[in-house]
């Protein structure tokens, strides 16, 4: 207790500094005066009495300097002062400083912005209880997809079955069709069952949760809001309980509001969340899929132990309802799995490519710093001489490397906060909505330490490498001349930090290489139609007015001509889904003529209007395209892709062959044309098999629009909505876009460009510093050699051997840092292999092309030194030395 | 004058604090005569010391000072006890005493409890 006051008093002594010189002034007078005055009773002459007070006291200088040390810290006092001789060395020398600092700066906020992501995806927990016990509960379709979508019966028995999920819920993204006073609008939304909040352990901040029951068909339909949507469309108002939103016809209930930090990823950014109200004629099929699970563990059960149950229920339905379940598997993976699972190498990628930036520019601080020190070593040799021990010399490197760290961190984090917000704004609305915990990142206290470790790390390196020179000899620095082994022990060193700083950039250039190539191949796919000037929309029309099927047809027919009949528009077609969406949506389906013993052949299934392909840009192969008039009166037609052609009908010709679904008895469908592939799902998955019908004979209230345009697509937009509005102002519209920008915010396109981009990025700046070191290395070698040069030309050496000599000196570097760079590619490569598409990571053209690069870059950071050593003049050389 | 012996490490705090006790606030002169004059004239202080050891006294708050007039009307700063000095005087007393007496048991003539 005594102590802290006492040093609580020191430090504050630190700021009373005059104040306390005056007083021990005063007071040390006052002592002297007393006792000269008592000297002088005691006999003493004026002289003597004075000589005699000093005596006793210890010399009067010596006694201050002994209660100044007493009054304040003094270390604290040194640190200050080498701090503030740091900062006026640094200011000395404005290149080294602007340099090391911007360097320093560079490589902390890409790797801060980058660990900012990686921190909000893979690091932070997702918001709801206990995170790591939820699971991902899905359907499995052999050689199709492992997270596949469950039947809500078959959801039901799983639900009831299970014995290691303390609950297992469902649920499905939906899209809401709002009647409001502005019209018809569509939001987005999901379904779950009663207990999904309470499975997550998510719990309102207004209102309720869902009662169990409520998702039974005949219960009162009920709404939970977003903290999103409560606040803009209700502007955060807590009367929003009771309130009502019609939807799709029906009245529902606002009875809650969800907490501001809850996100699900899986249903993107949800606005209104009801209850599943099972009563739609899917959920009473059990060959229809369309809900996910999630589970809670029950203590004590593993992965393992669920998926074995769930796989085990899933092989007793097939057996017990053979028809509907057939090869129906089941799978179950952490929901975190699920949901950052995609993101994750990305990410990975990305701080690795960071971390090596940084350690490149801390490798060349420290290399700078050592540069700095060898020809600081009279200064040095000079302060030691003059008492200044090897501690308190390190102290002032110290000092000075705190300076550096201390800007380039402040400056570093500055602009790693503008880098995260500008990367957060370059992700697109879409995709960020799919990766809710991308949203409102800063620079939160994990990633504050994180930045403070960085910051220590550096600080012991920029200390440590310019003292490894304050080696015993430093005294000797002060002999006339001397160079002794110091220049050699820095070229040793120096080298191998260059050897390093090259073989990091090689690793950085061969992944933006690898990745960019990807981008190139992935960009090259083709995705089987013309994606300039087409313009693609959502529609939803109310189901309740469009109940019958000649309602519906009539609805298309006319909102087709209409559209048609707008300038600018070439064609118009309408289809059940749109191309690079997915592969979901699949159907049944087995070929009439041939043997069937139950298989399912799972396809996906696009309902098109006759329009449809022409108005893609499509090619038909073979065969013909649908009638307009083929409709529910005509004969059954279906068209297919090349794919499935190949699959199923290897040594035939499809066209004429007839298809049926499941049904018994079998409806058959006639094929009438094969149409070549067109990419359904992500650019970078492999063509499926897939059906196309005519919409004309399934038809849905619920359907997307295709528009070729003749001007670029959105200038058409506006005519297009008011057209759509003049049909039936109930027709909601979203997801207005056009198929070129559909393809470039992809998340298979936008991953792969975004990280290639940061990626090229980093290599590009660690190519820049590693040359710089290069450069720095080389021509201090010719520094340190001008008198070897100067020996040699006067012997005779001819400046082509000076070129010579000096190149091979960076030859060897490169070469070496080459080499090494490219054996650690073969390892690095491995973490890029999932990003990578249609390159192989030991990919020939890239490692040759970034062997050039870095050859070629290598080449012209030696040549300046060189032609400075081959333009040596040998008089002045031997002269100067 | 004889051999002087000089003052034992840790020892000069108690003998200040002892001072202020007995004479109530005096000025750091004072306080030096009288411990040498305490001691009979047998310690060596440097009277440098002494001020550096007020002032860790005065930052740990086992003392206080203030200026005042001094007995010859001159000007001086006079220290003296704080509760807690006073607190400090008896714990480091019982602590000495403590300690003499065991070193006493050692420096006593052996054989006698054998």
């Amino acid at each position: 207790m005594k102590h802290l006051r006492a040093w609580t008093m020191r430090l504050a002594g630190l700021f009373t500094s005059s104040r306390r010189e005056r007083e021990m002034n005063a007071e040390f007078d006052a002592h002297l005066a007393m006792q000269i005055a008592d000297n002088r009773r005691a006999g003493m002459s004026q002289e003597e009495a004075m000589r005699e007070a000093l005596l006793k006291l210890g010399g009067l200088e010596p006694a201050k300097e002994l209660y100044r040390y007493q009054g304040t810290a003094p270390w604290i006092e040194h640190a200050l002062r080498d701090w503030l001789f740091g900062l006026r060395q640094l200011r000395k020398n404005p290149g080294f400083a602007f340099t090391a600092i911007a360097m320093l700066a560079l490589g902390i906020a890409a790797s801060i912005s980058i660990s900012a992501f990686v921190d909000a995806a893979l690091i932070k927990p997702l918001p709801y209880r206990k995170p790591d016990r939820l699971l991902g509960v899905f359907e499995s379709i052999p050689d199709f997809r492992e997270a596949s979508t469950l039947s809500y019966l078959d959801y039901l028995d799983w639900k009831r079955l299970n014995t290691v999920f303390s609950s297992l819920e469902a649920y499905e993204g939906a899209r809401f069709m709002l009647q409001t006073r502005e019209g018809a609008q569509t939001a987005r939304g999901a379904r779950v069952s009663a207990g999904f909040f309470r499975t997550l352990g998510v719990a309102p901040i207004l209102g309720r949760d869902f009662q169990p029951g409520e998702d039974l068909p005949g219960a009162g339909h009920t709404i939970m809001l977003s903290y999103p949507a409560w606040q803009r469309r209700y502007g955060g108002n807590r009367d929003v309980l009771g309130k009502k939103i019609i939807e799709r016809g029906e009245p529902k209930v606002i009875v809650g509001v969800l907490p501001r930090d809850f996100h699900f990823a899986p249903v993107g950014a949800a606005e209104f969340w009801s209850t599943l109200q099972a009563s739609g004629s899917c959920e009473s099929s059990r060959s229809c899929h369309d809900l996910y699970g999630i589970g809670r563990l029950k203590e004590g059960v593993s992965i393992k132990d669920a998926l074995a149950n769930v796989k085990a229920i899933a092989r007793q339905l097939e057996k017990q309802y053979p028809g509907s379940n057939r090869d129906q598997g089941a799978n179950v993976m952490p929901l975190s799995e699920y949901i950052v699972g995609s993101i994750r190498p990305v990410l990975l990628v990305l701080l690795t490519g960071a971390g090596l930036l940084l350690a490149i520019a801390g490798v060349n601080i420290a290399s700078l710093l050592l540069v700095r020190s060898e020809s600081r070593k009279r200064e040095m040799a000079v302060r030691n001489a003059l008492g200044a021990g090897r501690l308190r010399l390190i102290s002032q490197f110290a000092a000075e490397g705190f300076t550096v760290v201390l800007f380039g961190g402040v400056l570093g984090l500055v602009v790693a906060y503008g880098a995260i917000q500008l990367l957060t704004k370059l992700i697109s609305a879409d995709w960020l909505a799919h990766m809710p915990f991308f949203q409102n990142l800063g620079l939160n206290p994990r990633v504050l330490g994180l930045a403070a470790v960085i910051s220590v790390l550096a600080l012991i390196l920029f200390t440590a490498a310019p003292a490894i020179r304050l080696t015993p000899e430093i005294q000797g620095g002060l002999a006339e001349g001397a160079r002794g082994s110091a220049g050699n022990v820095w070229r040793r060193v120096g080298s191998r930090l260059v050897v390093f700083e090259l073989a990091i950039a090689t690793v950085l250039l061969v992944g933006a290489g690898l990745l960019g190539k990807s981008m190139y191949h992935l960009l090259q796919v083709d995705p089987g139609l013309q994606p300039d000037h087409l313009l693609t929309l959502e529609l939803g029309a109310p189901a309740k007015r469009y109940a019958k099927d000649a309602q519906i047809l009539a609805l298309e027919r006319e909102l087709l001509e209409r559209v048609k009949a707008l300038p600018g528009v070439k064609s118009a077609a309408v289809s059940s889904d749109l191309p690079l969406e997915g592969w979901g949506d699949t159907t049944w389906f087995r070929i009439l003529g041939r043997p069937w013993h139950g298989e399912h052949n799972d396809t996906p299934e696009r309902d098109v209007s006759a329009g449809y392909f022409r108005t893609l840009g499509a090619t038909l192969v073979r065969g013909r395209y649908f009638e307009e008039d083929e409709d529910i009166s005509k004969p059954r037609v279906a068209i297919v892709n090349e794919a499935l052609a190949k699959h199923y009908f290897p040594q035939e010709d499809p066209i004429g062959k007839q298809i049926s679904g499941l049904s018994t008895p079998p409806v058959p469908v006639e094929i009438v044309g094969i149409v070549k592939d067109i990419k359904e799902g992500p650019l970078d998955t492999e063509n499926r098999p897939v059906l196309y019908f005519p919409f004309n004979q399934n038809l849905s209230p619920y359907f997307n629009l295709v528009v070729r345009t003749s001007p670029a697509e959105h200038s058409l937009l506006p005519d297009l909505l008011a057209a759509i509005r003049e049909q039936d102002p109930n027709i909601a519209t979203t997801g207005q876009i056009s198929m070129a920008d559909k393809i470039s915010a992809s998340e298979s396109v936008s991953l792969r460009r975004s990280s290639a981009w940061l990626v090229g990025g980093f290599a590009a700046l660690a190519l820049v510093l590693a040359i710089v070191g290069l450069y720095g290395v080389v021509a201090y070698s010719v520094n340190r050699r001008t008198r070897e040069i100067g020996i040699r030309m006067a012997l005779g050496a001819e400046r082509g051997t000076v070129y010579g000599l000096i190149l091979r000196e960076a030859g060897w570097l490169a070469a070496f840092g080459l080499a090494a760079g490219l054996f650690c590619s073969i390892g690095a490569a491995g973490l890029l292999r999932s990003m990578l598409f249609r390159v192989r990571a030991w990919d020939g053209m890239t490692l040759a092309a970034v062997a050039f690069v870095l050859g070629a870059a290598a080449i012209l950071a030696s040549f300046f030194p060189a032609r400075r050593a081959a333009s040596v003049d040998p008089v002045e050389a031997l002269r100067t030395e | 004058m004889g051999e002087k012996t000089d003052v034992w490490q840790g020892t000069l705090a108690l003998m200040i604090l002892k001072t202020l006790e007995t004479l109530g606030p005096l000025h750091g002169y004072g306080i030096a005569r009288r411990i040498e004059q305490t001691s009979g004239n047998l310690l060596s202080l440097n009277y440098g010391t002494l001020y550096p050891a007020l002032l860790k006294l005065e930052q740990e708050g086992a003392i206080r000072s203030e200026w005042g007039m001094s007995e010859n009307n001159r000007r001086a700063k006079f220290y003296q006890l704080t509760r807690a000095g006073r607190k400090q005087i008896a714990r480091e007393t019982r602590d000495w005493q403590q300690a003499t007496a065991i070193l006493a048991r050692f420096l006593a003539p052996s054989g006698e409890n054998a």
